[in-house]
């Protein structure tokens, strides 16, 4: 029997949460080694686990896969999550690429202190102005219930987990979006996507001040983003910080 | 009969020569739009072509594709440049998701004020030798293989072929302490399709200069 996905993270949302949502949402059961220290995030550089030096990392099917991007089209191919051809294919990764630009400048959003307020003001204009505009017309056009070839996808998912993200920021972001109000409502019913949104499951809370802490002293980032990066994401497909720390 | 892909995109390298490179080395003729004014890029937004108001944008097979690595990943597949399953994908995916990252590293360093460049430039140099090329080395000693993935030529191997010949422009040295990428280097180059990107008249693009570096951000305003 094969033995179930392993992943290798802090106990934190970051990079690692969206892997947990697609395994969620394919059904599959992982196990999920959750670090504190430097140490056991050291252990794991020296014992050669990490390609890059870097987490996430997921044992699964006998590799040791790292790059986010990389696990998730492994597990969204693998879980039919990922269209029926390549034509469906790239329209996910389009969608997917589009939606981690946003993604991440609110997964650093803690770290932009003092210019927090500002960031968040920030966030909240580019993703009603540019980014879930483009979504909310995707639905319209086709009319139909998911993003891609009329059938769920790995690009469901994140959407979905993007759009809770965005109303942690703002309850009410998707006033102006009835397709998106929709589509929120119709991927929650979900059987797997219901069962991860209880209390109990694999999902991670946002970052509170106690778990900045724990990232802060496991990946040895001091410094606040500066704030001149978080306007590049409209530039690059990633925002520029992203490799001054290792997650 | 199908026609070219038409890139758009500035006249230099960015996030559009990984792209370049994926095209030459199949075999399909391309043909390039140049964005040289703020205008052509806001009428490209205007006339909805930028699902994101983003480039690079490919036109291909009836889609405005942008997302550079959707875009990559298309190009790969289509081509069988992306291994023959799930898992040798997974390792392309790996190996390729390293050397973007280090070529953004790259390009990006270009974009700092002209007193931090080189510092910033030789930072990134050093990341290259002690993160990457270790660890690329180190999979072709432990499969003694000539190529990354599968024993069989993939997108892995050329975007690793175009990050060496770019740090190498820093720094010609870099591959000394990498025998293995050192033949790597030259094994690869050599391949028709490369060599042929490699010479003067292709469509490759020189590194970033100064007329570059201001006309994107004239064009993208930062």
């Amino acid at each position: 029997m094969a033995a179930k996905p392993k992943l290798y993270y802090f106990d934190g949302r970051g990079r690692m949460e969206s892997v947990r949502w697609l395994l969620a949402a394919a059904g599959v059961e992982y196990e999920e080694q959750l670090f504190e220290t430097a140490e056991e995030f050291e252990n794991l550089i020296k014992g050669g686990k990490l390609m890059y030096q870097r987490v996430p990392m997921v044992e699964i099917d006998g590799m040791k896969m790292v790059e986010t991007r990389a696990i998730l089209r492994y597990i969204a191919a693998k879980y039919n999550l990922y269209g029926k051809d390549l034509k469906e294919q790239v329209l996910i990764d389009m969608y997917v690429e589009g939606m981690r630009d946003l993604y991440d400048i609110i997964m650093f959003l803690p770290l932009s202190f003092p210019e927090e307020k500002e960031n968040l003001r920030y966030i909240l204009e580019k993703a009603t102005d540019r980014f879930l505009p483009v979504y909310e017309k995707v639905l319209k056009d086709h009319g139909k219930n998911y993003l891609v070839g009329n059938q769920l996808s790995w690009a469901d998912i994140h959407l979905f987990e993007l759009i809770l993200m965005i109303e942690e920021c703002k309850s009410d972001v998707l006033l102006t979006f009835p397709k998106l109000q929709e589509f929120k409502v119709r991927v929650s019913k979900l059987p797997r996507i219901q069962k991860f949104l209880q209390p109990g499951s694999q999902r991670k809370p946002p970052m509170d001040a106690a778990g900045l802490e724990v990232a802060k002293n496991i990946f040895k980032f001091s410094k606040a983003i500066p704030k001149d990066t978080y306007k590049l994401v409209n530039v690059w497909d990633k925002p520029v910080f992203i490799d001054k720390v290792n997650v | 009969m199908a026609s070219k892909p038409i890139l758009h995109y500035v006249n230099g390298r960015g996030r559009m020569e990984s792209i370049r490179w994926l095209l030459a080395v199949a075999g399909v003729e391309f043909e390039e739009v140049f964005l040289e004014t703020r205008e052509q890029y806001l009428k490209l937004q205007e006339d909805g072509y930028l699902l994101f108001h983003q480039v690079p944008l490919v036109e291909i097979d009836g889609m405005k594709l942008t997302q550079t690595r959707a875009i990559l990943s298309y190009l790969a597949a289509k081509y069988n440049l992306y291994g023959k399953d799930l898992k040798e994908t997974a390792l392309i995916n790996m190996y390729t998701d390293g050397t973007l990252d280090l070529m953004l590293l790259i390009a990006l360093s270009y974009f700092k004020p002209a007193e931090q460049r080189e510092k910033e430039i030789e930072l990134v140099v050093e990341k290259a030798k002690s993160q990457y090329f270790t660890v690329f080395e180190k999979i072709l000693k432990n499969h003694g293989q000539d190529f990354l993935v599968g024993n069989k030529f993939s997108w892995a191997d050329i975007q690793l072929l175009e990050v060496i010949l770019m740090i190498e422009e820093s720094c010609p040295t870099a591959l000394s302490n990498f025998p293995l990428l050192q033949a790597f280097k030259t094994r690869i180059s050599n391949i028709p399709n490369i060599k042929k990107f490699l010479q003067p008249g292709s469509q490759r693009k020189p590194p970033p200069d100064d007329h570059y570096v201001a006309t994107v951000k004239e064009i993208l305003q930062f």
